[in-house]
């Protein structure tokens, strides 16, 4: 879509468009475009019409759908819908229909906007490319041969593309923001606990967060505001009320203090260094007092990272067992059930991962991994704490280089894991980070400029990433 | 960084076949002999790259679970509506008189 959300709700609340026209128009758009970036597993057309029709009797009979009237918007898949196939990219659960809807989809609704379908991701969330999806990779819109990054590639790519102008990803390890920065739009990871869990399917508990993808910072901002906020079906939902994001956008970085991350800049490609020191330098012209700042902890939080995460993953997805949801393999008992259908549901990146964490979890091995992974974790978030007791944000790459070919990685898991780098130590502490696309690299790929901030930092943050939009070179159009 | 007490460094072999087989009837799933192969390549060189956390001195640190500082939380013990059974059980595999079915979980019948 070429106008924002925010546009877009404004003309369905003012009745200049009605939201069946906006829906048409993104419905039309995936089907000219989607056969060849396959953002979408799923679209929901006859849904999201109806949806749109109904839109508009509330729009005409004088009462507000909601900040995103009619806006048109793309899910993860391992987001649940009531009765609309969530499937996490995996043989496991083809076809399964949850009995409930996540209550990140229940806000959206509620706030006038319109689900047009279920986009593409690694399976389960495992991993950076979205090649590790049982439906096939997604391309990358500014460059076909590439991919969009991942895990939420799918929902990265459907804005890119101009399918919609937002969409929900998770982010674990940074499956937000990689796609987001390799696609050339914004995604948030908020604070831990700022929006509930409820019907995301778990990969990492501890470090699992959902959040918007959008064109704008105004309108990743918007959608923050829409879907956070405590619910009581996720305990580890933050009794605060949601920080107001919205006003923050136009507020500027002037006299704020920010640090830019040597970890987050040494080690990256040349082409995404230079973005990230240019990003730097339009901050302090606008009146932020830049600096550098060395968290040197941040060196070990990848390896932490890949220790906590599928140690956490392997006792999660123990519940894919054949028994209660999704595939089942036949066999005469049910031990032989279990590994029957496991062997035959899971693809090889899940497989690695359920392994990794099992055994950094087993006897002999526990305190030398994950007890030893865990109090790194805490080394991380002193880094963080050091460095916020100087600065009010921090800054870095998203990702150490721009959108890599697809096939390039998928036989070595160690490189796609470093794409991560750069995001896990948010993750870790639990802290607010968000990508703002700025400018591009070597041949014209869209490059992610990152910044930090405190937990419940949010208003710095998009503080900051506002200031950073509105001073970004072009990224770049995608050629359609 | 922080120097710790005298806990002995741990020192986590790298991963062999037969300790990738273990890990995998844990995890209750079967590799071909091919899987077996890739996968303790690849898991080697993913834990010879997460070992270099064991090197480091991190003893007295508290190990770090959750972001949050939560403790249990509570709900007051009210009933509440629950998921529709009939429902749920329509996406299970199998079911039968209102629950999941299974096939047989003890060994030969006695």
């Amino acid at each position: 879509m070429s106008a924002s959300a925010i546009a877009l709700a404004a003309e369905v609340r003012s009745k200049e468009r009605s939201a069946r026209e906006v829906v048409e128009e993104s419905l039309a758009k995936i089907a000219a475009g989607d056969p060849e970036i396959h953002a979408f597993i799923e679209v929901l057309t006859e849904r999201a019409l109806d949806r749109a029709d109904e839109i508009d009797r509330i729009v005409a009979s004088g009462s507000d759908p909601g900040p995103l009237a009619g806006v048109p918007v793309a899910l993860k898949d391992n987001l649940c819908t009531s009765g609309i196939p969530t499937t996490c990219s995996s043989k496991i659960l083809a076809g399964w229909r949850p009995p409930y809807d996540a209550t990140v989809v229940e806000r959206l609704r509620a706030a006038g906007a319109i689900v047009v379908g279920k986009t593409n991701m690694d399976e389960f969330a495992m991993g950076s490319s979205t090649e590790n999806s049982c439906s096939g990779p997604t391309r990358n819109p500014h460059d076909h041969d590439r991919v969009p990054g991942g895990s939420s590639g799918g929902s990265a790519a459907a804005v890119a593309a101009g399918f919609v102008p937002l969409a929900l990803g998770s982010d674990t390890g940074g499956s937000i923001r990689q796609p987001a920065a390799l696609c050339g739009v914004v995604g948030m990871k908020p604070t831990y606990g700022v929006v509930s869990r409820y019907g995301l399917v778990a990969f990492a508990s501890s470090l699992d967060q959902i959040g918007p993808l959008a064109g704008t910072v105004a309108d990743a901002a918007v959608t923050l505001q829409v879907i956070a906020g405590h619910d009581a079906r996720d305990s580890t939902s933050l009794a605060a009320p949601p920080p107001d994001v919205v006003a923050a956008v136009d507020r500027g970085v002037e006299g704020k203090r920010i640090g830019l991350v040597t970890e987050l800049v040494d080690g990256t490609a040349p082409d995404v260094a230079a973005r990230v020191r240019q990003a730097a330098e339009a901050l302090a012209a606008a009146g932020a007092l830049v600096d550098e700042v060395s968290i040197p902890q941040f060196r070990y939080g990848l390896a932490a990272y890949y220790l906590i995460a599928p140690a956490e993953a392997s006792s999660n997805l123990a519940r894919f067992d054949g028994v209660r949801y999704g595939l089942r393999v036949d066999a005469p008992d049910v031990a032989a059930m279990n590994v029957a259908t496991r062997t035959a549901g899971f693809g090889a990146e899940v497989k690695r991962r359920i392994m990794l964490g099992t055994y950094a979890l087993s006897a002999g091995y526990y305190d030398a991994y994950y007890a030893q992974a865990q109090r790194v974790r805490t080394l991380v978030a002193d880094g963080f704490a050091y460095a916020y007791t100087r600065f009010d944000g921090l800054l870095g790459a998203t990702a150490p280089t721009t959108a890599f070919r697809i096939g390039d990685r998928t036989d070595d898991p160690l490189s796609m894991y470093l794409s991560d780098t750069c995001t896990v130590p948010a993750n870790l502490a639990g802290h607010p980070s968000i990508s703002v696309p700025f400018g591009t690299g070597d041949g014209g790929l869209p490059v992610g400029v990152q910044a930090l901030a405190p937990a419940l930092g949010e208003q710095m943050l998009f503080a900051l990433a506002g200031a950073l939009e509105r001073a970004a070179p072009d990224s770049g159009a995608v050629t359609e | 960084m922080s120097v710790g007490g005298a806990r002995p460094r741990p020192q986590p072999a790298v991963i062999g076949s037969e300790q990738v087989a273990h890990v995998a009837r844990l995890a209750r799933l079967e590799l071909s002999e091919d899987e077996l192969a890739r996968f303790t390549g690849q898991l080697a060189s993913v834990l010879t790259y997460a070992a270099e956390i064991a090197e480091l001195d991190v003893g007295d640190l508290e190990p770090m679970a959750h972001p949050l500082p939560l403790l249990n939380v509570f709900r007051d013990d009210e009933p509440e509506p629950t998921l529709d059974r009939a429902t749920v059980l329509a996406e299970a595999p199998a079911a039968e008189d209102g629950r999941f079915r299974v096939p047989r979980i003890l060994g030969d019948e006695p």
